[in-house]
């Protein structure tokens, strides 16, 4: 299959250049929002020691979201800040599960977050992040190998630590186990949107960007049966896609507001040094 | 002291006088050392409002993180309110290990803290409604706490100043975070300029007020005179101002800022920096819980800790089964 070393290569190739934006906004896009959503859990942890840890996660999340979006970048696709802070929701590629709020409630006023919901949904995300970051090790687009790599260094360290804590918290009180319970149903509705790949998914694996979407699903579901099995769980129906596919541009009103916030400043004056 | 007596054989007169021999001398106490129980009590006071301010400290700035403007800015004060958490949870555990053997733990600082008893620092119980206010408690806020951090450096209580070390060199880069942050808005549009002048009329007496009163006069009680006798700080609150104000006032006056106090002059003669003295009664207000976002952010943290408490319990479930 052939390779693309630079980003001047990509652009010589049209529809190879437009499965590579669209996966990178992909990407870029469950980072950014998953990072945001882990941001306003800041200073409302269970403990201190926690808050240090996740809030050191967000930061390593946001810097991923950074790293492809400057990639998107190199591609011509505008400054990495205007990416991230001006397009309007129906342009994100985030799956819906990652933009959905922490629970009830504002992050600066009466946050009634839900832990439970945090870990499974931290949980789960970064077990696919990291089996699509190990098929992006041999990506027929040489810049995003290196990306790929760089992050899985810190993806294994966040594996671990929400390994430890879904086991903890599923073999724990009869409460927690029932609100784990509950999250894993809550995130199971919409984690077919972090699996798939949308539209242009058949030529990102045509074109070597990526492994094709039913080969990384199969994956995903194998790793977490069997999370499932040691925790005395079962494995229901695959995961289902309730609220649309984000990948094809399609949100919940929660993107919205979630960019409002993100923005705000930003959108004063883009053109200005901030 | 006689060498030929043992420490345990001591009277608590003798204990006394032999600990405060080894304060004149400079040397270092540790946690485990015999120390009276009016310096243990002041430790914790002292430990525990500086490990609960920077907890917090956090939450005006937490405010701002998701709306930083840029990737990079978010990025930065991302890592900087973590890096005041992380100060947080140093100082608790010197000020746990101090409490231990009064038998009291992390929870009665929590519970503390809710039921007003323990008090942190005026600067955050201050509204900061626009990322002016994030760039200046960067800046300012954290430029006062190096002030005062650096002089606690030498402090007599070992394990303090050793924590106190490792914040004060994490704290240099959040100076610098805040600079740059004022620094591209005083380059920028009108009302970037605007921004960051709002936000320095807003800040400016709290500013002064965080150094704490000049003397006990003004605040009713002042463990200062028993701080510097302890040895647990070297200089006054009002040297401290003098410091802060000579570091900072020609840097704010040199990005074209006014500062909300027309008084404000360096006085040759006494070299001294004049300046309208804060309300103290406002202060005394403020810092018992009274302030403008005094509530709101007890009520943040309260709510909070309320809601994961089923987490907490799930944890120490787990750890009593493992035994
Ligand atoms: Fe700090
Ligand atoms: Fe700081």
């Amino acid at each position: 299959m052939r390779t693309y070393e630079t980003a001047e290569e990509a652009l010589e190739s049209p529809e190879y250049n437009e499965a590579l934006t669209e996966l990178l906004f992909q990407l870029a896009d469950d980072d950014f929002l998953l990072a945001y959503r882990g941001s306003e859990w800041l200073g409302l942890a269970p403990h201190i020691e926690e808050d240090v840890a996740f809030s050191s996660i967000n930061q390593d999340m946001m810097g991923h979201a950074t790293l492809y979006y400057k990639r998107l970048e190199e591609l011509g696709e505008g400054k990495a800040d205007d990416l991230s802070h001006l397009r309007s929701p129906e342009k994100f590629r985030n799956a819906v599960l990652l933009e959905l709020p922490n629970g009830t409630g504002n992050y600066l006023e009466k946050p009634n977050y839900d832990w439970a919901f945090a870990v499974v949904r931290n949980y789960f995300y970064t077990l696919a992040k990291k089996i699509k970051l190990e098929s992006l090790k041999t990506s027929s687009y040489v810049p995003l190998q290196h990306t790929a790599r760089k992050v899985l260094m810190e993806v294994n360290y966040h594996l671990m630590h929400w390994e430890t804590w879904f086991n903890q918290l599923i073999q724990s009180t009869e409460e927690a186990h029932k609100r784990m319970k509950n999250a894993i149903d809550q995130v199971w509705e919409e984690f077919m949107g972090v699996l798939s790949t949308g539209d242009k998914g058949d030529v990102m694996a045509r074109s070597g960007i990526i492994e094709d979407e039913e080969t990384i699903k199969k994956r995903w579901i194998s790793k977490v049966e069997s999370v499932f099995t040691q925790s005395g769980l079962h494995l229901k129906e695959k995961p289902q896609m309730k609220s649309g596919n984000g990948r094809n541009g399609e949100h919940t009103p929660t993107l919205e507001s979630a960019l409002d916030t993100l923005s705000e400043v930003y959108r004063k004056a883009p053109a200005q040094g901030w | 002291m006689r060498a030929d007596v043992l420490f345990e054989d001591m009277t608590e007169e003798e204990k006394y006088e032999h600990f405060m021999d080894r304060i004149d001398a400079g040397e270092k106490i540790e946690a485990d050392d015999w120390m009276p129980e009016d310096y243990r009590e002041s430790l914790i006071r002292l430990i525990a409002m500086h490990g609960i301010s920077e907890i917090m400290g956090a939450l005006p700035e937490k405010e701002w993180v998701p709306k930083a403007p840029t990737l990079h800015r978010k990025l930065a004060i991302m890592a900087k309110v973590q890096d005041e958490m992380g100060h947080g949870q140093l100082l608790l555990r010197v000020a746990e290990d101090l409490m231990a053997p009064l038998g009291k733990n992390r929870e009665n600082i929590m519970q503390d803290l809710f039921s007003g008893r323990l008090k942190f620092h005026n600067v955050f119980h201050m509204k900061a409604p626009t990322w002016g206010d994030a760039g200046i408690i960067a800046w300012l806020v954290d430029g006062a706490a190096i002030i005062s951090q650096t002089m606690m450096l030498t402090t007599s209580y070992g394990p303090y100043g050793r924590a106190l070390k490792r914040i004060c060199a994490e704290e240099v880069f959040h100076a610098q975070h805040g600079e740059s942050i004022i620094l591209a808005m005083a380059e920028g549009n009108e009302e970037q300029r605007q921004m960051l002048q709002d936000s320095l009329n807003r800040w400016w007496t709290a500013l002064l007020m965080f150094f704490g009163p000049k003397s006990k006069e003004n605040t009713g009680s002042s463990h200062q005179d028993k701080n510097i006798r302890y040895k647990l700080r070297t200089k006054t609150n009002e040297e401290l101002r003098q410091e802060f104000l000579t570091k900072y006032v020609p840097r704010i006056w040199a990005l074209g800022l006014t500062i909300p106090d027309e008084t404000l002059h360096f006085d040759e003669e006494e070299k001294l920096w004049k300046y309208r003295d804060p309300d103290w009664n406002e202060f005394k207000q403020i810092v018992t819980g009274n302030g403008p976002q005094s509530k709101e952010r007890l009520e943040l943290r309260r709510d909070s800790y309320e809601n994961t408490r089923w987490v907490r319990e799930a944890l120490s479930s787990q750890k009593k089964a493992a035994i």
